[in-house]
């Protein structure tokens, strides 16, 4: 057995190496957009989202203050221009809240990295600049030299990670947002809830009767459904999208709603009648004999029990109408665009901005926020119904 | 009306009108037609009982007759018409005028790309993350990870890959994680991954299998925990390795747990749309059916050819949806 064991573990070392390469590269283009909805425009543009994870090295410039109105005169001619570049230049608000670290500077932009923090530079004829890491400077030298606009510095720094929650309070709440992503999420919300409900309750007596009660034409009607659960909805469209106009329904929620419903019950049929077949028939049957009608049975026993596999069906039916696009495309937004949805949203959004990834990142992931939050706290009847609606 | 009053509205309607409906019709069934007392109770309460499923079976029969069983015979009318000579009958004109045109011959080429490496794909990766996740103690967390895409919708995961996918211009740092590898694998320049022909067929296929995978590990990872302890053990007495007892003996007993999971994926495949509309619009030759009749539909208008290509993912899906009735039938015996 000695044999085996030792195999074991060295097959379990590479089981863990695995698995691990396995859900980085499942995770990795998800983290890629959440990281880079808390990063500002300028950070995205310069460097890959990674990045934003370790501290950047990256290259500025500034400028020393203005030496007409800041410049101190020491005597003997000599005139002094000190400051703090950070602070001047507005990247931080005050002295305590510097971030960034100077690593290299210059003077010039032809030696960008020519001093170290602390050294000074000698600018020529008797005029000196020196840099510390924090960013404070001083700037010496005659009269002359001190004048007209300021010296320029340049800096190589290290910044800590940053990130910001800017973006989220631009798409979400900024009213002059023309992406109206606020307004989307209500449309997702109010297209979501009723074509979740709705089935739910139509489905559940169906799943009853073809469950628990003997009628001609059962095995048909289950066979039927069974069918019907894989017909596309492509070939759905034009015809509904025809007889809702000539009802009078035409394209808005009410329309969004019904045909929710209609995808919807195929699986929302099936799933609860395999539920309601496995539950136990003796608490049916005495009921039956204590009197209790076909209607009581439903609504007091079996409704109750069936919870697992209509909450399941629920999580199914808000996933899907949450992230579908095609379905509000057709029956759904009109020209006027005014009930458009989150994920018509994205779409426009990638045509028309495209490269404001800081815009299309956070717009994307509040619109998939809700999804996952619904996933990972209801994760466990996620499984059990698509364990109960696939395996046979 | 405000949309959210409006929402709270027919959440009221229709749920009052269900409950009413079911609590109503079963009232008058029981009360008024077939009341189950006076000379006639025993034969009534047969009656009654001999509609009463029909009434709860009513709603639901009307919606599916509705909005899927007469589209696609209304499809298939729509089909063999042209709306612009007033919907009259043209045989099958619109079949051959799509069987004229390349961008459809693309979009089934394509397609048929698509069948033949998702659903294979997916149940390799779901296969391979169950049996590795099922094995260590961090393997529902890792289970959850791979899984999450699922709750992701179509265009989330367009959006997110095609940050994977960007390219800039070669004197810029890259953003697209992509880009970034394959420069640092010394690759001359930047690369625009979703215009190049083919390939780019393949990055979108990508997407999809990201998303089906965790369906897959879920399936399989419950299948193989079905699996008889002792069939394994006896494997292990008799000395078989871990690759001859994950593939001689467990994979054959999940065989048909497999055959269902690659159907299922085989049917979202047939109708993949969002993906394709969201990141290439079918351009730069990855068009695919759905997305071809969605243009004609919506686009060109054409309904006659639009609901052609419709017909044809109909008869793709039409063997899988055979085989399903088939085997559900089966079992009810």
């Amino acid at each position: 057995m000695d044999h085996i064991a030792g195999r074991k573990s060295g097959l379990s070392w590479a089981v863990h190496f695995s698995a691990m390469a396995l859900v980085i590269v499942w995770v990795l283009p998800t983290l890629g957009l959440l990281v880079s909805s808390f990063r500002t425009t300028d950070q995205i543009r310069s460097s890959g989202w990674w990045a934003a994870l370790f501290p950047a090295v990256q290259n500025e410039t500034y400028r020393t203050a203005d030496p007409d109105e800041a410049r101190v005169d020491l005597g003997d001619g000599v005139f002094l221009v000190a400051g703090n570049i950070f602070v001047e230049s507005g990247a931080a608000a005050n002295l305590d809240d510097i971030a960034k670290e100077i690593m290299a500077w210059g003077a010039s932009s032809r030696a960008i990295d020519a001093y170290q923090p602390d050294e000074v530079a000698d600018l020529g004829e008797g005029e000196t600049l020196s840099v510390t890491a924090r960013g404070d400077y001083e700037w010496r030298g005659t009269a002359d030299q001190i004048e007209g606009r300021g010296a320029r510095i340049f800096v190589t720094v290290s910044a800590p990670p940053d990130f910001t929650i800017g973006n989220y309070r631009n798409v979400l709440f900024d009213p002059s947002n023309r992406e109206g992503m606020s307004k989307a999420f209500f449309n997702t919300l109010t297209v979501t809830i009723p074509a979740t409900i709705i089935p739910i309750l139509i489905a559940a007596f169906a799943a009853y009767a073809l469950a628990w009660m003997e009628f001609p034409g059962r095995a048909l009607l289950i066979a039927a459904i069974v069918g019907l659960l894989v017909v596309p909805l492509q070939l759905a469209l034009i015809p509904l999208l025809k007889l809702h106009n000539d009802i009078g329904i035409g394209k808005g929620y009410l329309g969004v709603w019904l045909a929710h419903t209609g995808f919807g019950l195929p699986l929302a049929i099936y799933l609860l009648r395999n539920y309601m077949v496995g539950l136990p028939r003796e608490v049916i049957e005495n009921a039956r004999v204590d009197g209790a009608s076909e209607f009581q049975i439903f609504t007091r026993i079996i409704l109750p029990l069936s919870f697992p596999a209509l909450a399941s069906f629920a999580i199914f039916q808000f996933l899907w109408t949450w992230n579908d696009l095609l379905v509000a495309m057709v029956f759904l937004i009109d020209s006027s665009g005014e009930t458009t949805v989150m994920t018509r949203q994205l779409v426009e959004m990638m045509g028309t901005r495209g490269g404001d990834w800081e815009i299309l990142a956070t717009s994307a992931f509040v619109s998939i926020a809700v999804p996952l939050v619904v996933f990972f706290s209801l994760q466990r009847y996620l499984v059990r119904g698509l364990l109960a609606g696939s395996v046979k | 009306m405000s949309p959210i009053m409006q929402a709270a509205l027919t959440i009221l309607i229709g749920v009052g009108g269900c409950v009413g409906y079911f609590y109503l019709s079963n009232q008058f069934l029981d009360r008024v037609l077939y009341p189950a007392k006076g000379q006639n109770a025993g034969r009534n309460i047969n009656r009654a009982n001999a509609i009463r499923p029909w009434l709860f079976l009513f709603p639901a029969i009307f919606a599916l007759t509705l909005y899927l069983a007469y589209p696609v015979f209304e499809t298939l009318r729509l089909s063999l018409t042209d709306r612009s000579l007033g919907g009259a009958f043209v045989g099958l004109d619109n079949y051959t005028q799509m069987a004229h045109d390349p961008k459809f011959w693309e979009a089934l080429r394509n397609n048929f790309l698509w069948l033949l490496i998702v659903p294979a794909a997916s149940t390799a990766f779901g296969l391979l993350a169950a049996q590795l996740t099922d094995r260590i103690s961090w393997g529902n967390i890792a289970k959850s990870l791979i899984f999450m895409p699922m709750a992701i919708s179509f265009v989330g995961a367009a959006v997110i890959f095609k940050l994977v996918y960007d390219a800039r211009p070669e004197d810029v740092a890259q953003i697209g994680i992509l880009n970034a590898v394959y420069l640092q694998l010394g690759g001359d320049s930047p690369i625009t991954w979703l215009t190049v022909p083919f390939w780019n067929n393949i990055f979108l296929i990508i997407v999809l299998i990201w998303i089906q995978t965790g369906f897959a590990m879920v399936i399989l990872s419950a299948a193989l925990r079905g699996i008889p302890e002792e069939t394994i053990e006896a494997a292990i007495v008799d000395g078989a390795n871990p690759f001859q007892i994950f593939f001689k003996i467990k994979v054959p007993q999940i065989a048909g747990t497999i055959v269902v999971v690659w159907t299922t994926i085989t049917i979202v495949v047939l109708k993949v749309f969002d993906i394709v509309f969201a990141m290439t619009n079918g351009q730069w030759e990855t068009q695919v059916l759905a997305n071809y009749m969605y243009d004609k539909l919506f686009r060109a208008n054409d309904w006659g050819v639009g609901s052609a290509a419709a017909m044809v993912i109909m008869i793709l899906v039409l063997p899988i949806l055979v085989w399903n009735v088939y085997n559900a039938r089966r079992e009810m015996r």
